[in-house]
């Protein structure tokens, strides 16, 4: 062994061979993920045909729930016993009612539009209060661990153990349904989850060794925390939230057909669901409609979480970033 | 020439006398409780059994025992990353044992670790930059990562990396490469000591010698005192002035280098060494290997006596019985057996 003669210390260009060499490998051996990766985040997006159609479903729902007072051609409990029971335009119907009217003779459309509103909103607002809740929980229970841990953690199994309907049916007879309270009473059912997930990832990033070397550089716990162990949250809690999101949009359904939720002529889709459901044999498209719409957003919802779990995942973006090499490379 | 001769003469046995030393270990003892079944007694597993050593300023210590000998609790204790059961360490004059709090993140500034496992312990999500850059930023001297780029540049220059290493990530680099990065992120404190912990035994054995090399460049550039952990003799001997043999949480023996593997004073280190392959056929042929038979004794029961005795061919009664000190045998040679005097 010789001290004077360090042989791996790769010049500059003997480093951009290397690198070429690599990417060459690349594509070579891995063809069709390679194609998949080609373009960076959004290419990649793009040539995922089904997480293209349903993201766009996704953004069109928002945007429709954001606007739907402007969209919508009729109030969402507009209309008079006279047009009861129109059929759809494709079945015989008028244009005056693309989707036709209710029993009570209110336009479906517009309850679609309107009810995507409240669907979303307590999605979104279950998923962000049982989220957050759970996600802070989950860390303290983790990081500190001991007594702590198995406190934080018993209350936890409590609350898993005991029936979550049983409990929404006992809160929501106490309160009246609302938005608000079926929001309070979903996130209250669903933290647990979110806590039990961080906690585990805690206590697995905590045995990792890059988070002992964070520690012994002389970062605080905060540090550790936000910069070390919350990045490796992210891919599984986006993947977590989004499931979470369709599960709660369908537990909220799920509240208003018991007839505990959202109360009629006030809308959201499980609602509507619930409430075309007693006239399905005399006219079933006030329930089917609500019924496809649940269907095809939480249908989206997951193929868009699949596709966020491979978009987070740092090897995923080394072979992004081959791809970006390569193209480099063949421009030359 | 050897970096061993340079140094050994000046630094083997009075480096500390001179500044007083970088660390010194005085009579350190790390248990860990385990529990015992169903049952309340509670054992202890005796990872560190009255420890005491010292490395020099501008000193390579080695080290050497097998797996479960206590080496990395020794090193994690020295930067006060194990819990200390009794005994103390002092670190630059000053008694670390029980500091805690903001004082001992300040200490982090002046200690650093390297990596056995250079895939591991750099985050997969962060870029060369941020990672070489967060002892800065944690400590506050730059508000960004961004701010130390020029910094980073520079260090990652010394350790042999290329330039355009700085945007990417861990992903992209080989482990020799890695663990040069490891060594920039522990270089940019400009910290006195670097406990190094089998920083090559994860590489490949084609790049083991460049990054042991590396560690001798900047150990002159920077002027840091290394305990380098490792678990065999073969890689210690080029890099430590002094290397010290753990056997099953205690010292077995603490000797110059050259002293080390010219006369070495305790049957276990005889048997390390007999295991080191020397680059010549006729002798190697020649040689005897001292297999040792059976495994290091559990630390939960560990026997009474001295702990090699049971693989030890020279055990006696009295070994059985009587726990051999670590006394000076000859100026700077320390050893702990009872015959070491028939070994020489």
């Amino acid at each position: 062994m010789s001290a004077t003669e360090p042989v791996d210390e790769l010049s500059a260009t003997q480093f951009e061979e290397h690198k070429a060499l690599e990417a060459e490998e690349a594509i070579q051996g891995r063809p069709f993920e390679l194609s998949a990766v080609r373009g960076g985040l959004l290419g990649k997006f793009a040539n995922d045909k089904l997480a293209f159609v349903a993201i766009g479903w996704l953004v069109m729902i928002v945007f429709v729930a954001i606007f739907a007072s402007w969209i919508a051609p009729y109030g969402q409990s507009q209309g008079t016993l006279g047009d009861a029971d129109k059929s759809p335009v494709w079945n015989g119907g008028s244009w005056d009612h693309i989707f036709g009217t209710t029993p009570q003779g209110y336009d479906i459309l517009s309850r679609l539009i309107h009810g995507a509103r409240t669907s979303l909103v307590i999605g979104i607002a279950v998923v962000l209060a049982a989220g957050l809740f759970g996600v802070v929980i989950g860390l303290i229970s983790g990081y500190k661990g001991g007594r702590t841990d198995r406190l934080l953690m018993g209350w936890v199994d409590v609350q898993v153990s005991f029936p979550g309907l049983l409990m929404a049916l006992l809160l929501l007879m106490v309160l009246r349904g609302s938005v608000q309270t079926v929001i309070l009473v979903l996130a209250i059912n669903g933290w647990m989850v979110y806590a039990r997930m961080t906690r585990g990832v805690v206590l697995s990033m905590k045995e990792r060794p890059f988070v002992e070397a964070a520690e012994i550089i002389g970062a605080r716990p905060r540090r550790v925390i936000m910069t070390h162990v919350l990045p490796n949250l992210v891919s599984p809690l986006a993947t977590l939230a989004t499931l979470e999101f369709a599960r709660i949009v369908l537990a909220e359904a799920a509240l208003s057909f018991l007839g505990l939720g959202i109360q009629f002529p006030q809308t959201s889709w499980g609602t509507d669901a619930a409430q075309g459901g007693q006239f399905i044999n005399r006219n079933p498209w006030p329930a089917i409609y609500p019924g496809l719409a649940l269907t095809i957003t939480v249908l989206a919802v997951n193929i868009v979480a699949a596709w966020l779990r491979v978009a987070f995942d740092p090897q995923e973006r080394e072979k992004r970033h081959a791809a970006t090499v390569i193209a480099g490379a063949k421009q030359l | 020439m050897s970096p061993v001769g340079a140094h050994s003469t000046t630094s083997s046995s009075d480096a500390g006398a001179e500044h007083g030393p970088i660390v010194e270990v005085e009579s350190l003892c790390v248990r860990f409780p385990v529990k015992g079944g169903f049952g309340r007694t509670k054992k202890w597993v005796h990872a560190l059994d009255d420890v005491n050593l010292f490395v020099g300023r501008g000193e390579t210590l080695g080290l050497v025992g097998e797996s479960g000998s206590g080496k990395t609790t020794l090193g994690r204790a020295v930067l006060r990353r194990a819990p200390i059961t009794s005994g103390s360490v002092h670190f630059d004059g000053q008694d670390i044992t029980h500091l805690g709090g903001e004082q001992l993140r300040q200490l982090r500034r002046r200690m650093q670790l390297v990596f056995q496992d250079p895939y591991a312990s750099l985050n997969p999500r962060m870029t060369i930059l941020e990672l070489v850059a967060e002892p800065l930023v944690v400590h506050g001297m730059v508000r960004k990562a961004e701010e130390a780029r020029a910094d980073v540049y520079d260090l990652l220059d010394r350790c042999g990396l290329p330039g355009d290493a700085i945007d990417r990530y861990p992903h992209a680099f080989s482990g020799g490469q890695r663990q040069r990065i490891g060594i920039a992120r522990a270089l940019a404190m400009r910290p006195s000591l670097i406990v190094a912990d089998e920083p090559v035994s994860a590489l490949d054995v084609s790049v083991r010698a460049q990054v042991v090399n590396l560690l001798q460049d900047v150990q002159s550039e920077f002027g840091l005192s290394y305990l380098f952990i490792a678990h065999d003799l073969s890689v210690v001997r080029h890099i430590s002035q002094r290397i010290a043999i753990m056997y099953a949480g205690r010292i077995a023996e603490i000797a110059p280098s050259n002293e080390v593997y010219e006369r070495p004073r305790h049957p276990y280190t005889k048997a390390l060494l007999s295991a080191v392959p020397i680059p010549d056929p006729v002798v190697q042929r020649e040689r005897r290997r001292e297999v040792l038979i059976g495994e290091i004794p559990n630390p939960i029961d560990p026997p009474p006596g001295c702990r090699f005795q049971t693989r030890c061919p020279m055990a006696t009664d009295l070994c059985r019985t009587e726990n051999p000190v670590l006394e000076q045998k000859s100026p700077g040679h320390w050893a702990a057996c009872h015959y070491s005097d028939q070994l020489v």
